[in-house]
């Protein structure tokens, strides 16, 4: 059976419009504010139900030019690998500093795309986020914390 | 009116702004030559540095990248056939084959012209319409706003995807409610954290952008094994021919750029509209005006062919500010964009910024003029150059947008929850724009959102709690009526298509 994706996101939508509503009716407005024409969760609402009409459209009305994603030709193992890239480097971000981390990040990013001029890749990586460093804390006044690097000294 | 231009353009014409303009444009062409990289991913790559700078220079070096890309891609629709954005297809209509006919210089040289003039006409008459307008809409009430915001996600749901208004009004309604995350403004109640203090504060109008357009299209090419690079690596240096434009064609020009610089324009003011929809309607209307020997030159290398979509893009990006400017409600996703960047110094567009801060006001329609000149002088020249820059491989510009993107927001919050948050969005992004989901009204709608509830809450406060003040007062029922035809003309070419097809 040829599943169409479209209706399965906008499934997945109503799903979401319905929980969205749901979490909006459970806002916790003011005493006062309970009877009043508009408080914190109107908004919110209409949201839902225009979540769940559009959706609900979708799902029940003919679909004239269904798409086909060939997912055979897509490459998800790349993609896969530079997002747990990304995931890494805003789970060390933190603990190790800018300049390492985002060092490694673009190095490690060449590396699995395919790249392997290592010398063009270490002067894309280290020296280049070092200059963009000097750009972002020395010129434009940014402040950018880097445990790493005051730890050898070089950052104040 | 006069005081104005003058502190537009002493604002405008410092160094340090001429530079910003300068190296927007450069990074603008840049990107906007990649196909499939358009002005909304440049000018969002863009924001975490203009925070650096003050609001005027902030948006002199945004408008300065919108221009630069506009351009870039009617150069990449030129010498490649691969327009870098939809405003430039028509571009490719008669730019390639003349390309092919070995004149790409002189195709290259006519685009420019036509952009230079088409924005610079469209720059005057947005230099008469937004003050007039801004005092037009000082009248405006929040049923009206609210009336026009409604209007605008509806016109940029049935324009910006071909038959997907339906996806469109999907995505209008997640943009409206990831914007809906954080603290309501009047009461201070927290809605939908979830009890995690990073989103108190609601998500970041950058985080939203970085993750929908750079990083989701810096996946997208990866999960598509697209390589925006490789035909930059075909343009030839030695085979771009002559940049000279003879009488003939000059004349040929004249009579097409005032007619497709205000068609343009108005097209470009309309919301949601935009220059792609410009582009197409200009060329259209130029074959049809032009007489039966020029006709058949259409498709093959024509020069009113080329120069008509070419200035009427120009025209309809400066077209898309005047609502900006003067309503504060964009008409397009990259205006959505730029609207959001002004929030993030402070700054609140609409009918009194040009009374408030008249410098951003002027210095903005200045910095159009200037960079449309920059564009001209430095551009030009400087085309094939640019293109080689373009050879650079895949496998660097990724990981490059992703790291602009990644450390945007990092220097932004300094949080890496915003990091993880960015990453789910990007995901989701990909994911949905693989089956056409369109991104520019989830943008326009996550701007709007704010803005949106609390012109409701005005309205519906006003009029204790009832929905008659959506046809109480004439302007507020003309805006709906708009709204409501826009919607039955969109079904109604739906349907008829089918029925044609």
């Amino acid at each position: 059976m040829n599943i169409n994706t479209t209706k399965i996101i906008s499934l997945l939508f109503f799903i979401f419009s319905a929980f969205y509503l749901y979490t909006a009716y459970q806002i916790q407005v003011f005493a006062f504010d309970e009877n009043a024409p508009f408080n914190a969760r109107t908004f919110p609402i209409y949201l839902g139900y225009a979540g769940l009409f559009f959706s609900g459209l979708k799902l029940v009305l003919p679909e004239p030019n269904t798409i086909k994603v060939d997912h055979k030709n897509l490459e998800y193992k790349k993609t896969a690998i530079l997002i747990v890239i990304a995931i890494i480097y805003g789970a060390t971000i933190l603990k190790v500093g800018y300049f390492l981390t985002t060092s490694l990040f673009l190095f490690s990013s060449y590396y699995f795309l395919g790249e392997r001029r290592w010398v063009l890749m270490f002067l894309l990586s280290f020296p280049f986020v070092a200059a963009f460093m000097y750009l972002l804390h020395g010129v434009l006044d940014i402040y950018l914390r880097d445990p790493f690097l005051q730890s050898i000294g070089v950052m104040g | 009116m006069i005081e104005g231009i003058l502190i537009g353009l002493t604002t405008a014409l410092t160094l340090q702004n001429i530079l910003m303009v300068m190296v927007g444009c450069f990074f603008g062409t840049i990107i906007g030559m990649l196909p499939g990289l358009g002005p909304m991913t440049a000018i969002a790559l863009m924001i975490p540095i203009t925070y650096g700078f003050d609001p005027a220079t902030g948006l002199i070096l945004m408008a300065g990248v919108y221009y630069g890309a506009v351009f870039g891609g009617s150069t990449s629709s030129i010498l490649l056939n691969a327009p870098g954005v939809p405003g430039t297809v028509a571009t490719s209509f008669d730019g390639y084959p003349m390309a092919q006919q070995g004149k790409a210089g002189k195709a290259l040289a006519i685009a420019a012209w036509s952009s230079f003039a088409g924005g610079t006409l469209s720059a005057i008459y947005l230099l008469f319409m937004a003050p007039s307008l801004s005092k037009v809409s000082l009248s405006f009430r929040s049923p009206d706003y609210f009336a026009l915001m409604i209007l605008g996600l509806t016109a940029i749901a049935a324009f910006s995807s071909k038959g997907q208004f339906l996806k469109a009004m999907m995505m209008v309604v997640l943009g409206l409610m990831l914007a809906s995350v954080g603290q309501d403004s009047l009461s201070d109640i927290t809605r939908f954290t979830f009890d995690n203090m990073n989103l108190t504060d609601g998500i970041s109008f950058v985080l939203v952008v970085m993750a929908t357009f750079a990083m989701s299209e810096a996946l997208t090419i990866i999960l598509k094994r697209n390589d925006p690079t490789s035909a930059a690596k075909q343009v030839s240096l030695t085979e771009l021919g002559s940049i000279k434009i003879n009488k003939e064609e000059r004349t040929k020009m004249y009579k097409t750029i005032p007619r497709s610089s205000i068609i343009g324009f108005l097209i470009g003011v309309l919301p949601g509209a935009g220059a792609t929809i410009a582009s197409f309607l200009a060329y259209g209307m130029e074959r049809n005006v032009v007489n039966d020997e020029e006709k058949e030159k259409f498709g093959k290398g024509s020069v009113n062919g080329l120069s008509a979509p070419e200035t009427a893009n120009n025209a309809a990006c400066s077209g898309s500010f005047v609502p900006m400017l003067t309503l504060g409600i964009p008409g397009s996703g990259t205006t959505a964009v730029m609207l959001g960047a002004l929030l993030g110094f402070g700054v609140q567009p609409g009918p009194r910024l040009y009374m408030t801060n008249p410098e951003i006001f002027w210095s903005i329609i200045m910095s159009m003029y200037i960079g449309m000149v920059i564009l001209l002088i430095l551009n030009l020249p400087l085309i094939p150059y640019i293109a080689r820059i373009l050879a650079v491989p895949k496998n660097y510009l990724i990981p490059l947008i992703l790291f602009f993107s990644v450390t945007g927001i990092y220097v932004m919050s300094f949080n890496n929850f915003d990091i993880y948050l960015m990453i789910g969005i990007a995901v989701v992004a990909t994911f949905l724009r693989l089956y056409d989901f369109p991104m520019p009204p989830l943008i326009l709608a996550f701007v709007l959102g704010g803005l949106m509830e609390e012109n409701l809450r005005r309205s519906l406060l006003l009029s204790n709690g009832s929905w008659e003040f959506l046809w109480d007062r004439a302007l507020t029922a003309c805006i709906l009526l708009t709204t409501i035809l826009i919607v039955i003309w969109h079904v109604y070419k739906t349907m008829f298509k089918k029925t044609n097809n």
